[in-house]
């Protein structure tokens, strides 16, 4: 394969999936800081989702996996500077204008939020926010619709269906709240959901039952989807595909099983030694990377985690790593060639 | 039983219950039932369980910031229970707590070296300023601040600073017991870690004891050498870690850990779908019997019949009808990686 350009992601996707459903190129969101500078959040990414994939976006807070997420149908608010191009099946959205992304929001491309709790509107019934979501994209009778809505809150194993629709939101645990939400997202039968850290605000037990509901949903109505999240361990059990972000950029992307099995990137191997495990011995201390990340108002120059890396060379002060294929499905943002493994030996 | 043998705290039959409004009505909510358990010192005990499942009602309890129903709580032979307001002002130093968010437990107008600081003026009032300021700078020091971030802000500081400032203020009064009610939820993986491992060196150079409340298995695997699962206010098991990691005797135990997100790809597909559906019940209306019948693979009609009492076996503790039969069950072989 010929060396590609850095800026040219398509071939990380699968053969099968040269059509990407969405593409996005130089995305950039800034907002400005209380002295009127800009403070980039996202500084240049490239993605794409093919049609029925799950994609996962991982980092810590603060990397931009929200605000880059939130670009993609507009919603980062007005302080927001965006620039780049969110490409949806050939069309652009990036610059329109609210009443014409409306169009697509909740209809093409639906959003699934962290917190079930504010995502329903607590003086409405359960049957009329999703009947809500219906009528606003498209034409049929409110008896259609409330089909619909019973349909939907069967497909995320909601039992009881036409009692639920009459309840109010308090009424509910916050399992089935998560649950509810995700059946508004498919009321319009979208393409693409968007999900930030659905499972954030959940126990694991109801975490594991969400976590598996969508990945039955993805391959039973063939939804792709965008999950966001800073859990490796939701990544593991959920993404097909891996984005990793660090201070606004990716800094490597791969298939699910080569990030786990052979990262690339120091900060992606770090993530994983972090995580205290059920199996094996206990460790007697844990891996850990030193310092915070970094405020985006004041990145260091160079590679933005080279001041927390334990691989760190004189160069990664200077130049920011592009982000660059590695192997065929392979790429990442690092100078440094060598063996990684220097965190777990710390360890043992 | 002798001074050597004898735990640091020693809880018997701890009962805490809420008066809440339903409808109107005035009804009592039972918390925590009849939760016994010994902690030695320098030992850790790790409290799991989901949500709602009384967790925090214990610590709370204990500390005597919420009221206990019933029971007893032992802390070096005396009951914390029933101490007198002047008498448990006096024991506070010994007791310390970080909570999930440590910058809501920060005064925020207050500079980190005063918060610090301000303990030692209620347990220690014989100190001069000079030796507040110096134990306060070698308290932060040992929890990784450095001397030039004393006179800052607590909002000046990222969340992984945060909980260590608020480690250090737990621990200048050179507490025996530390309870951690989710001390990590907060952080961010990369700083999990870090705080997770200062926690432990600590713990270790002062000989602390220390009640570990945590939803996160691993966090609790890594920092607790005792592991007491509850379960709608009701012990379920309570055995030591790698008793609980490796040989769980009760079905919730199992189906926790099975919940728990796996660690790589490979071993989330290798794994049988969870098991547990639907979730923790009202703690209004628990069920009859067995609290954790509902949503057990295992339940019999028994189980709704008779509640089973926490009895030994083998070297755990365990409240399950069934536990000999699934003892031979090989269900964990699965989690191994």
């Amino acid at each position: 394969m010929p060396a590609m350009s850095p800026h040219a992601p398509q071939a990380a996707l699968p053969a099968a999936n040269t059509q990407a459903l969405l593409r996005l190129r130089q995305v950039r969101v800034s907002y400005r800081s209380a002295s009127g500078e800009p403070v980039p959040v996202v500084r240049g990414v490239d993605l794409d989702l093919a049609p029925g994939e799950i994609l996962g976006l991982a980092g810590e807070s603060g990397c931009g996996k929200t605000q880059l997420l939130l670009s993609i149908l507009g919603l980062n608010g007005p302080q927001a500077q965006l620039s780049g191009s969110v490409n949806y099946r050939g069309r652009e959205l990036l610059g329109l204008r609210a009443a014409q992304l409306n169009a697509v929001r909740g209809a093409r491309i639906a959003m699934v939020f962290q917190d079930p709790v504010t995502a329903l509107n607590p003086y409405l019934r359960i049957g009329t926010q999703l009947i809500e979501v219906l009528r606003s994209h498209a034409k049929v009778s409110g008896q259609q619709a409330r089909e619909r809505a019973c349909e939907m809150l069967e497909a995320v194993q909601i039992g009881d269906a036409r009692r639920r629709l009459s309840q109010y939101p308090h009424e509910l645990s916050g399992g089935m709240r998560q649950r509810v939400v995700i059946a508004m997202a498919l009321m319009a039968s979208p393409e693409i959901l968007l999900a930030d850290e659905p499972t954030t605000a959940l126990d694991v037990t109801v975490q594991a039952q969400i976590l598996s509901l969508l990945r039955q949903l993805c391959e039973r109505h063939g939804i792709a989807v965008l999950l966001v999240t800073h859990d490796m361990g939701v990544i593991a059990e959920l993404a097909d595909r891996v984005a990793l972000m660090y201070a606004g950029r990716i800094v490597e992307q791969a298939p699910v099983d080569p990030i786990f099995d052979h990262p690339l990137h120091p900060y992606s191997e770090a993530l994983q030694e972090c995580v205290p495990r059920l199996d094996g011995p206990p460790p007697r201390r844990l891996a850990s990377i030193p310092g915070a990340p970094p405020d985006p108002a004041a990145l260091p120059s160079g590679c933005a985690f080279a001041p927390r890396c334990a691989y760190r060379l004189p160069v990664c002060d200077e130049r920011t790593p592009e982000l660059l294929q590695a192997t065929a499905l392979h790429w990442k943002a690092c100078h440094y060639e060598g063996p990684l493994g220097r965190l777990r030996d710390d360890t043992t | 039983m002798n001074a050597v043998t004898r735990p640091l705290l020693a809880v018997e039959g701890l009962c805490v219950d809420y008066h809440v409004r339903v409808d109107g009505r005035r009804e009592r909510l039972h918390a925590v039932s009849d939760v016994s358990f010994e902690l030695t010192r320098g030992q850790s005990l790790g409290i799991v369980g989901e949500s709602g499942s009384g967790k925090s009602s214990i610590a709370r309890a204990l500390l005597r910031l919420v009221p206990a129903a019933s029971g007893r709580a032992y802390f070096e032979g005396r009951d914390l229970l029933q101490l007198t307001g002047r008498e448990l002002r006096q024991l506070r130093g010994d007791l310390q707590l970080i909570f999930q968010d440590p910058l809501a437990s920060l005064d925020p107008r207050m500079s980190v070296a005063n918060s610090v600081a301000e303990p030692l003026r209620a347990f220690e009032p014989g100190l001069s300023a000079a030796e507040r300021r110096a134990r306060s700078t070698a308290m932060l020091e040992a929890v990784g601040l450095s001397a030039t971030q004393l006179h800052r802000l607590p909002h000046e500081f990222s969340g992984g600073q945060a909980q260590r400032i608020a480690i250090a203020r737990a621990l200048i009064t050179r507490p025996r017991l530390l309870v951690c009610d989710e001390p990590l939820s907060s952080l961010d993986v990369s700083i999990k870690s870090q705080i997770a491992n200062l926690l432990m060196q600590l713990q270790g150079e002062l000989d602390l004891s220390m009640l570990f409340i945590s939803h996160d298995l691993g966090a609790v695997r890594f920092a607790c050498s005792r592991v007491l699962v509850l379960y709608l206010g009701r012990v379920m098991e309570l055995a030591d870690r790698e008793q609980i990691f490796r040989a769980a005797r009760h079905p919730y135990t199992r189906a926790l850990l099975q919940a728990a997100p796996a660690p790589t790809p490979r071993l989330a597909r290798a794994r049988p779908r969870p098991q547990l559906s639907g979730e923790i019940p009202s703690a209004l209306a628990p069920p009859s019997g067995c609290v954790f019948r509902t949503r057990c693979a295992y339940a019999i009609e028994r189980c709704a019949r008779e509640r089973p009492a926490l009895r030994a076996l083998g070297d755990s503790l365990v409240a399950c009808h069934r536990a000999e039969e699934l003892a031979s069950e090989p269900e964990l072989a699965t989690l191994a990686g």
